[in-house]
């Protein structure tokens, strides 16, 4: 195990070799965070992973070109030219077989990705039958070689970056409404075809700096998950897309300083692992749409709802026995009140529990009976109010039949809120009896026995 | 004769020649020729001889239609008749393969400043991370230019907007949290601040609520007083002379056009629905085949 000094030594950078090479891929991290976000709402995510596997060709045609022409073939920017060009050239593949054939994008992907990466594997054999070709080290396109990176690696990743963030920056709401709606951007007089190039020139860079630092096969997750996992804490692009720089920024730091430690770790696997670690932890937690979080509030509006369904269940019996003059806080046998509804008798309990707790009835008596509080009584009534005023609404205004609005009441009454009940209201005012704060129900209560 | 000079004169002298007939015959006015040009730049939209074609299919034959100043425009024909097409066609969305289409007697990348769109409402994705206030504020995005940050008067235009469909209190919410109904009525306000003069709107009453069909029917007379032209993509045959009065009945080509009271028969009907239908069907699959 690595000594705690490593570990900090490490961590903060105090080493020039890895200081260079966790920079680099933190300025990666950030700059396809920023550009995922992106990619992910044009729902192009998959684009990126055409356009990586793609660049395998180019990388190895430039070395054989560079070969060919003299050169020792391992010039970096022209490596990276040949892995862009394919790249784009795989991307506009997929988008004419689309636009041309009818085959559908996720086909077309599938196609041109196998098809390029598949050429790419074979001209990498042929590099290696090749006398002079000393191919050593092309392979690390595939994988990704982060510890190989050097000074001039860094140089072109700040450039990157910086055009990435620039462009963001200036044309974030322009690249919002290409994701947002494609066709107001064009009836706008927009060039939206410029747009999309830009910005899948954007991406092509991101993919192509991004090679050497995790590999071809790997940067796809690095462009996606980010701007995956930041959906879920966020509903506001401009913080969605900080999020996910920034998440793309810290894996990209925490996975290059652990592959430090242990020399057999690839960088790119551990980084990888680290996004996909934070893209999980967002979706079981996150504070917007995260799993737990809805569940809870699906939990929420169940109890609600069973609250709302026990008080005017039990409104209703007083409202049936009561004589015609004045309404009568009585005890109703549980039973009674069971007949109501098709609810278990353990969630009628939990029920019942909760609305003792809040003060809403009376502690249940020895044989189970119930009663209403002043305070219940109160809050029963306004519910049973709504409730009738929104089936009162919909027979009112939506043809609907008078037997099926109970149920379809039932759900929406508890999203309303308080203004939509005022207008229905006013709307309603004449339904409601006179002197009578709760109308009477539309159709016939078939009361429990 | 001036226009007799060049070829691109004489296709305007043919062009205006079908002009002057349609207003001769619809509006019982004579118009002088000399006078044309102006009257074709107070035309809020002209298609002449207009083709759109997916995949070597024509959607729409041969469109020709003027549309007259201030009023309110229902498109009807079954599905799959074009339609959308033809408006998209209108906004410069679709590639054409004949034809030429006019927003006051000029193309549309000239004259766009004055055109409002509200495009169908299932053709976004309603979960986008976006706020109410933020989708009405892109209809500000045209005038701004590229790269300019939405300004405060923007954003107080768009809130003006945004009162006017009853949406004021949902400004900061997530789009993700509107109904339906409210979706549309933010497409509305989006392109109430547009503030155009030609407004295309396609299937603005599709699967709404009847309160927010009540308001937007109000919205497109208040837009009609201020002499407003509303193009409108409509499917709902019951209530097209109650809503528009001019109607387009369209069918791959224009069955017919006018006013509604004029057009909207028993007679067209079955000849936009009717058995017609199947032999134009047919047709188009034929030229795709060949």
């Amino acid at each position: 195990m690595p000594e705690l000094a490593d570990i900090w030594n490490v961590l903060f950078l105090h080493d020039y070799n890895t200081r260079l090479v966790v920079l680099s891929t933190m300025l990666l991290g950030c700059a396809c965070g920023l550009m995922g976000g992106f990619l992910l709402l044009r729902k192009r995510s998959l684009m990126g992973d055409t356009l990586s596997h793609a660049t395998l060709p180019g990388v190895a045609l430039a070395f054989m070109l560079a070969v060919a022409l003299g050169g020792d073939g391992k010039s970096l920017h022209f490596l990276l030219s040949g892995a862009a060009i394919t790249g784009l050239l795989g991307c506009w593949a997929v988008l004419f077989i689309r636009n041309n054939t009818r085959i559908k994008d996720d086909a077309a992907m599938g196609i041109v990705l196998s098809v390029s990466f598949g050429t790419g594997v074979a001209l990498l054999g042929l590099i290696q039958n090749m006398p002079e070709g000393s191919s050593a080290g092309l392979e690390s396109f595939i994988y990704g070689k982060t510890a190989s990176m050097v000074l001039s690696d860094f140089r072109i990743l700040l450039l990157v970056t910086l055009c990435v963030l620039v462009c963001t920056l200036l044309l974030f709401k322009e690249f919002r409404l290409l994701c947002f709606d494609e066709g107001f951007a064009g009836a706008l007089g927009w060039r939206v075809r410029y747009l999309d190039v830009l910005l899948l020139a954007l991406v092509t860079a991101v993919t192509v700096t991004g090679l050497q630092a995790v590999g071809l096969i790997l940067i796809i997750s690095f462009l996606i998950s980010p701007a995956a996992a930041a959906r879920f804490w966020t509903n506001q692009l401009d913080r969605l897309l900080l999020l996910s720089a920034l998440i793309g920024g810290v894996s990209a730091w925490l996975g290059a300083s652990l592959s430090a430690f242990f020399p057999r770790l690839p960088a790119g696997a551990v980084i990888v692992l680290v996004a996909t670690t934070f893209f999980i932890v967002s979706m079981l937690v996150g504070s917007e749409r995260g799993l737990l979080i809805r569940h809870l509030r699906l939990k929420q509006l169940k109890i609600r709802m069973g609250r709302q369904h026990l008080l005017r269940a039990l409104y209703e019996i007083l409202e049936g026995i009561r004589p015609e003059g004045d309404f009568v806080l009585r005890a109703v046998p549980l039973i009674q009140i069971r007949g109501r509804r098709t609810w278990t008798d353990s969630h009628l309990r939990a029920y019942i529990r909760r609305a003792c707790k809040e003060g809403l009835i009376e502690t249940p008596t020895f044989d189970g009976s119930i009663r209403l509080t002043k305070i219940g009584l109160e809050e029963a009534a306004l519910m049973t109010r709504n409730h009738r005023l929104w089936e009162l609404y919909l027979i009112e205004y939506a043809d609907v039949a008078t037997s099926r609005v109970d149920r379809d009441a039932d759900r929406v009454e508890h999203v309303l809120g308080e203004e939509i009940v005022k207008s229905l209201e006013s709307k309603l005012q004449t339904y409601q009896s006179a002197g009578s704060l709760v109308p009477n129900s539309p159709h016939p209560i078939v009361l429990g026995d | 004769m001036l226009w007799a000079e060049s070829p691109r004169a004489f296709v305007r002298k043919d062009f205006f020649g079908i002009f002057s007939l349609e207003m001769n015959t619809r509006n019982k006015v004579i118009i002088k020729e000399k006078d044309l040009e102006l009257d074709l730049s107070l035309q809020p939209l002209t298609i002449r001889d207009l083709t759109v074609s997916y995949n070597r299919k024509p959607v729409i034959w041969d469109i020709d239609l003027s549309i007259p100043k201030g009023y309110l425009v229902g498109i009807v024909g079954p599905n799959g008749a074009g339609k959308s097409t033809l408006i998209k066609a209108c906004l410069d969305l679709v590639p054409r393969t004949s034809g030429e289409v006019m927003i006051y007697g000029k193309t549309y990348h000239k004259e766009r400043r004055r055109v409002g769109y509200v495009p169908q409402r299932e053709s976004v994705d309603w979960d986008f991370p976006v706020s109410v206030l933020d989708v009405v504020a892109m209809g500000t995005y045209g005038r701004l230019g590229w790269m300019r940050r939405v300004s405060k008067r923007s954003k107080a235009l768009s809130m003006e907007a945004l009162d006017r469909v009853g949406l004021v209190d949902y400004a900061n919410r997530q789009i993700s949290q509107l109904s339906g109904g409210q979706q549309q009525r933010t497409f509305l306000a989006r392109a109430l601040v547009q503030d155009a003069d030609i407004y295309f709107m396609d299937e603005p009453f599709s699967s709404v609520d009847a309160a927010t069909e009540r308001a937007i029917v109000q919205l497109l007379k208040d837009l009609k007083k201020l002499g407003k032209t509303v193009i409108v993509v409509h499917h709902d045959l019951s209530t097209v002379s109650q809503y528009f009065d001019w109607t387009v009945l369209l069918n791959m080509r224009v069955v017919s056009a006018g006013p509604t009271e004029e057009v909207f028969n028993q007679d067209n009907l079955r000849r936009t629905y009717g058995g017609k239908l199947t032999l134009l069907t047919q047709a188009a699959n034929e030229i795709a085949r060949n």
